[in-house]
């Protein structure tokens, strides 16, 4: 039973994979006119497209030596008797490879030595190289792999082949593509436009007034970008933290009947663009909105730009964040055990000081979870300042107009990019710090027959002054975001028309359908770019999260450190970096739709992690051990007994992460080219032109889908595949949790 | 007798250089026998058992089973199974899937599996429940298909992690016979965890007992109940009183009045034993050399229980004479008998 597994098995399939794409497929990025039917020969001939041996020997290219004969190497491991000389083979020759493979390809580009002093030396060559293209990137894999079986056979994984190239698997690509570029481009702060690195240079644009500036408060119109972000932040956390708390408390305690309707509308800003409460916003306070035009026909007051500045972004924020903080301090308010509440009105405590006494300090570390989860969102946000926002700017316009602006000045958008990621590091760290701490809340329900007393009346009074009001208020807004697709031309002319939807999604007949619509362009492809990042970002997170949760192995710290700091990267610095590290080899990718897929993947990924943690915690660990025992490998067990339990999970993550990345913005602006257009930056650039009537009707187009596919998603794990025969029994899976998609939605909407 | 697993000085830690939750042990269990690695929680018996199982890894040492080195295999390639005190049943599959789930891995070919999952199913006695679901059977039902989920790939080696501990008492019991009687049919080579020391002296034929990472005693269930080396295994075994005695060097023990010879040769000087409350002859007073007055006495169906002052200080007695019953007060006297007596080196 141990001879199969050294000779069979992961090593010899992953050599045999690295030697035919070295040999069968193009090594570098391929021409423009390549087409793979027609001119797939010329990969055994020289071309560009030619193979990694072709390239080797006939391109001058020696380095590449390294990488196409490793896996030959690593080939005789298999001949080798001994598990450990086996391991030390494999890993002493892959690893070779793997090594030259990478450091060739950071030191050699396109015009030979990427540092010019080498390449005017007498060592200088005679040709550079491109980005690697299919064959050297399923080499860099394959070996990459090898090192992970060679580790294993070597004892380190407790020799587990599955996990331990699983693990090099996922930090490779966390460090891939979230720590390199974002390190890449914020060091971009430190260099001067030449590219040498001068610290006088950062420090003028670290300490720029445009940055720090606090004219605001003597007299000047604004302060400085980072205090403007700090700013709002403040004010929208405060604002979403106190509004969504009294939404939970009053639907929870008193108003159980308003919970449907607070429910929808928490979906909402989870299935629309983020901009659209912009939108409905400027529908009704904008220069042709309809308290204007009331004002100007009553009061004869002429309309102005009065609402694009900072109330306004602080308005939109509120209305598209309140919700989240809703959601979470949801779940807080439900896992505040009722007996404790109730012991303290047997011990005479009038309600009112009950709730003062008790309940609000159990609610303590959920506010501040909900507080610190408001100011992210608020200083991530992209979509709504950039809407409403008029001369108001924050660090994220500001580097999205450093970038794509008549500026264009990588350095300052990098420093800017470091503002900001030092305040969301920083309030990440509060955060952990906040939820590390001992919550008070969440015995389970177990035990607890207690009935959560109603509010104390001036609570309740509060909630329904303030709180209904602002439902009504939310739902106005969306309701005139989604009525603004219909109406000719708002606030001139209201006349009901369906034009927009034929200027965006018009169809003709011609011989077949012609998309003759301005928006199916980038319909498709930000369906067909979502579509396939989703199943990636879902899977992904899942194994991440089953190494946090399952797997005990050295370096573990690291690696948890690694992936919790993708919670932290804003997605507009994540886009900046992505422009900034991709468009040079080995990976070259910039203006390709694979970038996009990519930052959506990890952009999305924390959310899936999430997902797959929270479900992971409800699988007994015992399941897995029973597998192993019987025989399975770490892969037969995944798939046989772990996957079909984590169905749920798996549909929640895939579902979600699908619905973010066709709603996303402040990531992918930077990524979009003409070729490659998305829906989200198709409507700003209506917003843009004022085509505001395109704009919304693609918005509803978008948001119907979106509520389509959550509905499908609640609709299929509302159904729980276990049925009632595991909650007949003694199973380990948590009867009393709910599903998985519910709890997972406060997690995914914290996340924006 | 062939060894069927070997444990060579084995430590654990679960942190590098951290604390030891085994600290340098090594124990034999024979081919075709059933050892108990009995102690209370921490001490070890788990992560002894996870490690015969491939779930833990040692720190070091040497674990070789049926004669073969298997320290550095894991899990899935040592020929073990273990059930779970959970049973970890996979909720999603039937019992038959259950079952057969260690065939369905390896490969064996569908008329084979099942009528091997059938014969296993049978030898649990639970023939006919094929397709019903693991939520649907009761716990010694969910107990029995986790055997034979084990049974059914014919381990070199059958694990039970406190298999009885989710049973009710009655329950408990019949199961535990049924697993002796069929590792004894079967001729399984059984490492058994319990911290229950009745179930261990009922299954085994050899208990192991643990303590704080160590083994404190090993040997036959008669050799721990009746001649624990130590207090720790005295008092884990059952109850037991410690009492003070001299030893003469004729190797005479004097308790008090009491005086009986020893066969083991122990030094001279001052000792202690372990008594068992049953090792008590009570009779009237002056009957027998140790004279006691009643404090307490509790009738417990079978038998009495009393507690007793006399003057080599208060003893606890388990009498089985049902038909008369000491009251609180009453004079009577104390004679001991040789089994369930054992000196203790002092």
């Amino acid at each position: 039973m141990k001879q199969s597994n050294l000779y069979g098995g992961a090593a010899s399939g992953w050599t045999l994979l690295a030697i035919l794409a070295s040999l069968l497929l193009p090594w570098y990025g391929l021409p423009d006119d390549f087409h793979w039917m027609q001119d797939y020969g010329t990969v055994f001939r020289g071309s560009g497209a030619a193979n990694g041996w072709v390239q080797a020997a006939d391109y001058a290219r020696p380095w590449l030596w390294l990488p196409v004969l490793a896996p030959l190497v690593a080939g005789f491991a298999i001949l080798c008797e001994q598990r450990r000389s086996q391991g030390l083979l494999l890993l002493v020759s892959a690893g070779t490879g793997l090594a030259g493979l990478l450091l060739a390809g950071y030191a050699i580009g396109v015009q030979g030595w990427a540092w010019g002093s080498l390449q005017q030396g007498p060592l200088a060559l005679a040709v550079g190289q491109p980005g690697l293209g299919w064959g050297g990137t399923v080499v860099l894999l394959s070996m990459l792999m090898l090192v992970g079986v060679g580790l294993a056979r070597l004892g380190y994984f407790q020799g587990n082949e599955f996990v331990s190239g699983a693990v090099l698997l996922c930090s490779a690509l966390l460090i891939l593509f979230i720590a390199m570029p974002v390190l890449k481009s914020l060091a971009g702060a430190f260099l001067d436009e030449g590219g040498q690195f001068s610290a006088a240079e950062a420090w003028n644009r670290l300490a720029s007034s445009r940055v720090w500036n606090l004219g605001c408060f003597s007299g000047r119109p604004t302060c400085g970008v980072a205090w403007n972000t700090l700013g709002l932040a403040l004010a929208t956390a405060t604002g979403t933290t106190v509004l969504g708390t009294l939404l939970a408390l009053l639907t929870e305690r008193s108003l159980v009947r308003a919970k449907p309707l607070v429910r929808v509308l928490s979906i909402l800003p989870i299935v629309t663009p983020p901009f659209v409460v912009g939108l409905g916003l400027i529908l009704l306070f904008g220069r042709a909105g309809l308290v204007n035009q009331l004002l100007e026909q009553w009061f004869g007051i002429e309309p102005s730009r009065w609402f694009y500045s900072a109330k306004g972004v602080w308005l939109a924020q509120m209305i598209a964040f309140t919700p989240v903080a809703y959601l979470m301090m949801r779940s807080v308010t439900q896992a505040v055990a009722p007996t404790l509440e109730e012991a303290a009105q047997t011990l005479r405590a009038k309600p009112m000081h009950a709730f003062m006494t008790v309940t609000l300090p159990l609610l303590g570390p959920g506010l501040a979870n909900a507080f610190l989860v408001g100011f992210i969102e608020s200083m991530g946000d992209f979509g709504n300042p950039i809407v409403v926002g008029g001369q108001f700017a924050v660090l994220s316009t500001e580097i999205f107009f450093a970038i794509v602006g008549a500026q264009l000045d990588p350095g300052r958008a990098a420093s800017l990019a470091l503002v900001l990621s030092a305040f969301a590091l920083t309030v990440f760290a509060l955060q952990r710090i906040a939820l590390g701490k001992a919550s008070y809340t969440s015995m389970s329900g177990k035990g607890d027959n207690g009935i959560p007393p109603p509010l104390p009346a001036p609570v309740r009074r509060l909630g329904m002054g303030l709180a209904m009001p602002w439902l009504a208020f939310t739902g106005v807004i969306y309701l005139f975001a989604f009525a603004g697709g219909f109406v000719k031309v708002w606030g001139r002319d209201f006349g009901l028309t369906l034009a927009h939807f034929q200027t965006g999604f018009g169809l003709d007949w011609q011989d077949g359908i012609v998309w003759a619509g301005a928006g199916w362009h980038s319909l498709w492809t930000t369906l067909r770019l979502a579509g396939s990042a989703a199943p990636l970002t879902a899977l992904l997170g899942l194994l991440i999260a089953y190494l946090l949760a399952r797997v005990k192995f050295r370096g573990q710290n690291v690696f948890e450190f690694g992936a919790l700091l993708a919670f932290a990267v804003p997605g507009t610095v994540l886009g900046v970096a992505y422009v900034m590290a991709f468009n040079v080899p080995p990976f070259e990718l910039t203006g390709t739709g694979l970038i996009i897929m990519l930052c959506f993947v990890f952009r999305n990924l924390p959310v899936s992690i999430r997902a797959g943690s929270a479900a992971f915690k409800q699988i007994d660990k015992s399941l897995d051990e029973a597998s192993a025992m019987l025989g399975a490998s770490t892969l037969t067990t995944l798939r046989r007994a772990i996957l079909p339990l984590l169905r749920p999970a798996l549909v929640a993550s895939l579902v979600y992460s699908f619905v973010r990345a066709m709603t996303t913005v402040s990531s992918v602006i930077f990524l979009v080219s003409a070729e490659n257009e998305l829906a989200t930056t198709f409507i700003i650039g209506r917003v843009g032109n004022g085509e505001y009537g395109v704009a919304l009707a693609y918005c509803t187009v978008l948001t119907v889908m979106m509520l389509g596919a959550t509905g499908l998603i609640q609709w299929l794990v509302g159904e729980r595949k276990l049925g009632r025969r595991a909650q007949a029994g003694h199973q380990k899976i948590n009867e009393t949790t709910p599903p998985v998609a519910p709890q997972a939605i406060p997690a995914l909407a914290s996340q924006t | 007798m062939k060894p069927g697993i070997e444990f060579k000085n084995i430590t654990k830690a679960y942190v590098k250089g951290g604390p030891l939750a085994v600290k340098g042990i090594g124990f034999t269990v024979p081919k075709g026998t059933l050892t108990t690695l009995l102690g209370p929680s921490g001490c070890g018996k788990t992560t002894t058992l996870r490690m015969i199982a491939g779930l833990e890894s040692p720190s070091s040492g040497q674990i070789w089973i049926d004669g073969e080195d298997v320290t550095t295999l894991s899990a899935a390639e040592r020929h073990v199974s273990l059930v779970f005190q959970s049973y970890a049943l996979f909720p999603h599959m039937n019992i038959f899937d259950n079952v057969a789930y260690g065939l369905a891995v390896a490969g064996v070919g569908r008329a084979s599996t099942k009528q091997r999952v059938e014969a296993a199913l049978a030898t649990v006695g639970l023939t006919g429940y094929d397709l019903r679901w693991p939520g649907e059977l009761s716990g010694g039902q969910q107990q029995r298909v986790a055997l034979a989920r084990a049974l059914v790939l014919e381990p070199a080696v059958l694990l039970f992690d406190e298999p009885l501990s989710n049973l009710d008492a009655r329950l408990r019991r019949q199961m535990r016979d049924e697993i002796r009687a069929l590792q004894q049919r079967l001729k399984l080579t059984v490492a058994y965890v319990t911290h229950d020391q009745s179930e261990a002296l009922a299954v085994s034929d050899q208990i192991i007992v643990m303590r704080d990472g160590r083994i404190a005693q090993a040997g036959t269930p008669a050799d721990l109940y009746e001649r624990p080396n130590s207090e720790f295994v005295a008092g884990f075994m059952g109850e037991a009183l410690l009492l003070p005695v001299q030893i003469t060097a004729g190797g005479t023990v004097r308790l008090g009045p009491l005086e009986w010879r020893t066969a083991l040769s122990v030094p001279p000087g001052a000792a202690q034993v372990a008594v068992r409350p049953e090792a008590w002859r009570v009779g009237d007073a002056s009957e027998h050399p140790l004279a006691a007055t009643v404090l307490k006495s509790t009738y417990l169906g079978g038998f009495y229980e009393y507690t007793l002052a006399t003057e080599v200080g208060e003893l606890f007695v388990v009498c089985p004479h049902v038909d008369r019953q000491r009251h609180p007060g009453e004079q009577i006297s104390l004679a001991m008998h040789q089994r369930g007596v054992s000196i203790l080196a002092a």
